[in-house]
């Protein structure tokens, strides 16, 4: 039967494979085990280098040297740690601690006992090597933020790779790139990029004496670093917006509104992100996770805010566009309008008087826009929000991206199963109530306004370059969707807010530079409920106080970049506090491409302080 | 029941004998295989492997109990209700070293791969007992191949590319033993080679990886390459005598990979040498020698092409798990048959000894 030949012809197979490899090579063999000290390190690749838009380093790597444990090398392991705690001046039972610590490793692949070692550490430590046997000193890459917290929440942080997300990868991909203990993106563009900033792994097969001190390394297979990225965020600009905020709690993006570029994006508070690249203290991690305040949200992209004054701008293109006004329309605001059982209120409490469509922006008058809500309803308005992009998400591509809320009649339906009142469409035409945004939808909605409607992607990275130089890809512009305004409407919109800055009248007159048209648009945000407890609230708690809002874009003529600005519970008004933030980064940009500029020339058209900042929308 | 005196007469001895070695030793190693250094007592897996082993020589003498030919028209539900399984475990299943293929039952795991291999053993057979003896066309394989096409490519997929390999040679060896003429499996073979290079694409990196190391260890020394040259190291170090019982330096230090499963061989071969190797070989082949004994005197087709499948199961799954430990062949997860840890495993193959004494008890039965 051939079966049975089958049978016996492979089993013979396998038996002289037997033979020879037990018997003839046995002895080779045998002594290739009790010899067995080939090991396995693994290089981790480093990871790309990030520079701005101009070359400069932002995210870098330094060597670092961690202390590495291989238990079963040590002879007396009590000793071994004894004399490591010595000479680290550390504590004997936090390094027994790390020993003891539960982990999957292979024996002879080593267990990191210290990180990042200072260089007092690392001489004491390769002078007493004969003392320490069982330990060595491993070079490792570390990540390097130059500037600290500076652009922190867009450059993110790395940490060690844990086990769900390399269980999540190995899915992903059948097996993972990933080792546990290697350095992940976890946050910011280091987690959204982290396939290209990763560089991929090399090893070395070492030979080991008795001690487990190298002999000599037999074979290597050299790691690979990360690619490099350019982003499209310029340094100098960041620095000076971060400083602009100063110690305030908001956020600012900056954006180019010929292409999406991410010029600018400041969250405050910050952290700094060396101190997640060197490893994180317990404490720390504590801190930074319950700080009220919390510091590791990106606010640009997470935070929603009510917009407030602003939203008037898409108000005004849903107005103008579906008919409700133009540009004649006239209107009386004498301080409010009854609305219902509810008087609603102007910012001014004795009214503007007889308000055009063209003032009504330039100072921000409540009475006119609750009219025009009144006139269009809610679903146009919200239709011309998401035109401009509120509402909807920016597709930056930055980890829990959030979109804000454009209410409308169907929204009202599906969240809480009611129908609309037209009392909130008077909330919602002046960029309260359920309406919400976040800075960065606030800035690319300024810079869809400034460049005729059309809505990019936002792009903070401009070029991929592979760690060798030998290909190079640049991101596009990616067009998401065209507002499809009127040319007349645009013209009003523009005028309008170029007076916001540029009239003495104007809401904004605090963010005009030298030499330059700027347009704009204030913004005041109310935490708690409209009425007259609200002069009370802006002294009171800070958590009650409003936010104060900026958004604008320069030079009117030919856009070249769009700001939006918050600064969280202001107790102050947008044109107070924000303006002259959005003016210094203003002037700051444009010092650059027009020489400089005679310093603080908004202060000659400042308006009195005091009362006006309370009120300023 | 009604007792039927030919069946203590004719019961079937040698067999489970055989295969009860082999547990036996296999057993032993994976508490080598799994005792951690330092601790004593046999590790949780140890206890486990014991509580399956149980549970499979219950299932062997459970299927003792009625005669096998009841299982022919309950084939195909059988197959269809595993195929149910192993489809079902991307959607439910768990996850162990980078793919799915478990599924959680109570407190233990089942995985339906291995019920396959039983399964489509079982469809095969009873679809053999309904073709005429003597050569066969195209016709006759086309539905086998069916069978066996939609389980491959639900286990390929999980990914498992060792079970998915085993399903379809055993599947192959059925059909040539079943009396498919081997021309028609060239006319088939033939797209299949035009067909690799779309294949190749479509395996997951690591897998192409392990093939290519296959084919040139010294690319990927860091890698996989680095766990073959080791276990070689692992069996060939036993030498004639092995270095003792849990006194394997090769296992205990961690130098084997997955050495409680796929390179359960390594473990045992350091710990027993040639000697050790060479009876466990003797074992293996005894027991296939026996169930084509067994096949050679069944009474009816059905009965033929099920020991026939068994044997398949066995054979092809210890020949390549051993040489891939010894580096004849590339490392795909195949464990060894009665020896690896793993349940589903062992319960199957069990039940499968007891069908196989099932038929060499009932072949005088007319």
């Amino acid at each position: 039967m051939v079966a049975v030949a089958i049978a016996y012809v492979a089993f013979t197979l396998v038996g002289v494979r037997l033979w020879y490899l037990q018997l003839e090579k046995g002895e080779e063999m045998r002594s290739l085990s009790e010899h067995n000290r080939i090991r396995l390190v693994r290089l981790p690749g480093s990871r790309g280098v990030v520079y701005d838009r101009h070359g400069e380093i932002l995210i870098d790597n330094r060597p670092s040297f961690d202390v590495v444990f291989v238990p079963e090398d040590a002879r007396d392991r009590r000793k071994t740690l004894q004399n490591l705690a010595h000479y680290l001046g550390d504590t004997e039972p936090a390094i027994h601690q790390a020993v003891r610590a539960p982990s999957k490793r292979p024996p002879y692949e080593g267990i990191v006992l210290r990180r990042d070692v200072d260089w007092e550490g690392v001489v004491a430590l390769e002078t007493h090597q004969l003392d320490l046997p069982g330990l060595s000193l491993q070079v490792v890459p570390r990540r390097f933020y130059p500037f600290g917290s500076l652009a922190a929440h867009l450059l993110g942080y790395v940490g060690e790779v844990n086990e769900s997300e390399l269980r999540e990868s190995e899915l992903r991909e059948g097996t993972s790139t990933y080792r546990l203990g290697d350095l992940a993106g976890k946050a910011g563009l280091e987690k959204a990029w982290d396939n290209d900033l990763q560089g991929s792994a090399g090893g070395e097969e070492v030979e080991v004496d008795a001690l487990g001190r190298r002999v000599r390394v037999l074979q290597q297979v050299p790691d690979m670093p990360g690619n490099t990225l350019t982003l499209t965020l310029d340094r100098d600009l960041q620095e000076t917006a971060e400083n602009a905020l100063g110690a305030s709690d908001g956020a600012i993006v900056a954006l180019d509104p010929r292409n999406g570029e991410v010029l600018v994006m400041v969250s405050h508070p910050a952290y700094d992100a060396n101190i997640f690249a060197r490893g994180i203290h317990r404490d720390e991690w504590r801190n930074l996770v319950q700080d009220p305040k919390h510091p590791l949200n990106n606010r640009a992209v997470q935070g929603q805010f009510p917009p407030g004054s602003t939203f008037k701008i898409a108000v005004a293109a849903a107005a103008l566009e579906r008919g409700a006004a133009t540009p004649a329309t006239s209107l009386s605001c004498s301080g409010g309008i009854p609305f219902g059982n509810h008087f609603f209120r102007c910012w001014k409490k004795g009214g503007h008087g007889t308000v055009s469509f063209h003032t009504a922006i330039v100072q921000s008058c409540d009475v006119f826009f609750y009219t025009m809500g009144q006139r269009l309803g809610v679903d146009p308005i919200a239709e011309y929000a998401r035109r401009l992009g509120l509402g909807v998400p920016t597709g930056i591509g930055l980890e829990h991206e959030k979109t804000g809320t454009i209410p409308d009649t169907q929204w009202k339906r599906r969240r809480f199963d009611q129908p609309w009142f037209s009392g909130e469409t008077l909330s919602v035409a002046i960029g309260q109530g359920y309406v919400t945004a976040t800075p960065l939808q606030m800035a690319n909605f300024a810079a869809t306004v400034a460049n005729g409607g059309t809505r990019y992607r936002p792009r903070y990275v401009k070029r991929i370059d592979s760690p060798d130089g030998t290909s190079s890809r640049e991101t596009e512009p990616e067009v998401l969707g065209r507002a499809d305004l009127k040319p007349s409407t645009l013209a009003q919109l523009h005028s309008a807010m170029r007076d916001v800055v540029m009239n003495d009248s104007g809401t904004g007159k605090k963010a005009r530079v030298v030499g330059v048209e700027v347009a704009g648009k204030t913004g005041t945000s109310q935490v708690v409920t409209m009425g007259e407890d609200r002069e009370r609230s802006n002294k009171g708690a800070e958590a009650t106080r409003d936010h104060a809002w900026f958004i604008a874009f320069a030079p009117v003529e030919a856009p070249e970049i769009a700001i939006a600005c918050i600064v969280e519970h202001a107790g102050g008004g947008g044109g107070a506090i924000a303006a002259p933030i959005v003016q210094q980064i203003l002037a700051h940009y444009f010092s650059r491409s027009q020489g400089p500029l005679p310093g603080a020339p908004q202060q000659a058209a400042a308006p009195p302080p005091g009362t006006e900042g309370a009120h300023a929308f | 029941m009604r007792f039927d005196r030919r069946l203590a007469t004719h019961f079937e001895w040698l067999l489970p004998l055989l295969v009860l070695a082999v547990c036996a030793m296999g057993t032993m190693t994976v508490y080598s295989a799994t005792q951690a250094t330092g601790e004593h007592g046999p590790s949780p897996l140890t206890t486990r492997q014991f509580f399956w082993l149980g549970a499979g020589c219950f299932g062997m003498v459970a299927v003792l109990l009625f005669d096998y030919r009841r299982l022919e028209p309950v084939a195909l539900i059988a197959y269809l209700v595993v195929l149910f399984g192993v489809i079902a475990v991307p959607f439910i299943g768990r996850i162990g070293g980078g793919s799915r293929r478990w599924i959680p039952l109570g407190p233990v795991s089942l995985q339906p791969s291995e019920f396959m291999k039983l399964a489509l053993v079982l469809v095969l057979a009873s679809h053999f007992s309904r073709t005429r003896p003597g050569p066969l066309g195209l016709r006759e394989a086309l539905l086998p191949l069916v069978l066996t096409a939609i389980p491959a490519g639900a286990i390929l997929a999980q990914p498992d590319l060792g079970s998915a390999a085993i399903v379809a040679i055993v599947a192959f060896t059925m059909l040539v033993l079943g009396g498919v003429r081997l021309r028609w499996f060239a006319a088939l073979g033939a797209p299949v080679v035009v067909l690799a290079p779309i294949l190749w694409r479509h395996l997951k990196a690591y897998q192409q990886r392990r093939i290519l190391t296959f084919l040139n260890p010294d690319m990927d020394p860091l890698g996989a390459g680095y766990h073959v040259i080791q276990s070689k190291i692992a069996v060939g170090s036993g030498m004639l005598w092995g270095k003792g019982f849990l006194q394997g330096t090769q296992n205990h230090l961690n130098f084997l990979p997955e050495q409680h499963t796929d390179f359960i061989f390594s473990v045992f071969a350091e710990e027993w040498g040639f000697a050790g190797t060479i009876i466990l070989m003797a074992l293996y082949l005894a027991i296939v020698l026996r169930c084509l004994l067994i096949a050679s005197h069944a009474r009816d087709r059905f009965g033929v092409m099920l020991v026939l499948g068994m044997a398949g199961i066995i054979f092809w799954q210890a020949v390549i798990n051993v040489g891939m430990t010894t580096g004849l062949m590339p490392v795909v997860g195949i464990p060894l048959p009665f020896f690896s840890y793993g349940g589903s495993s062992l319960l199957c193959l069990l039940v499968g000894t007891g069908l196989a004494m099932n038929v060499s008890m009932r072949r005088y039965f007319f």
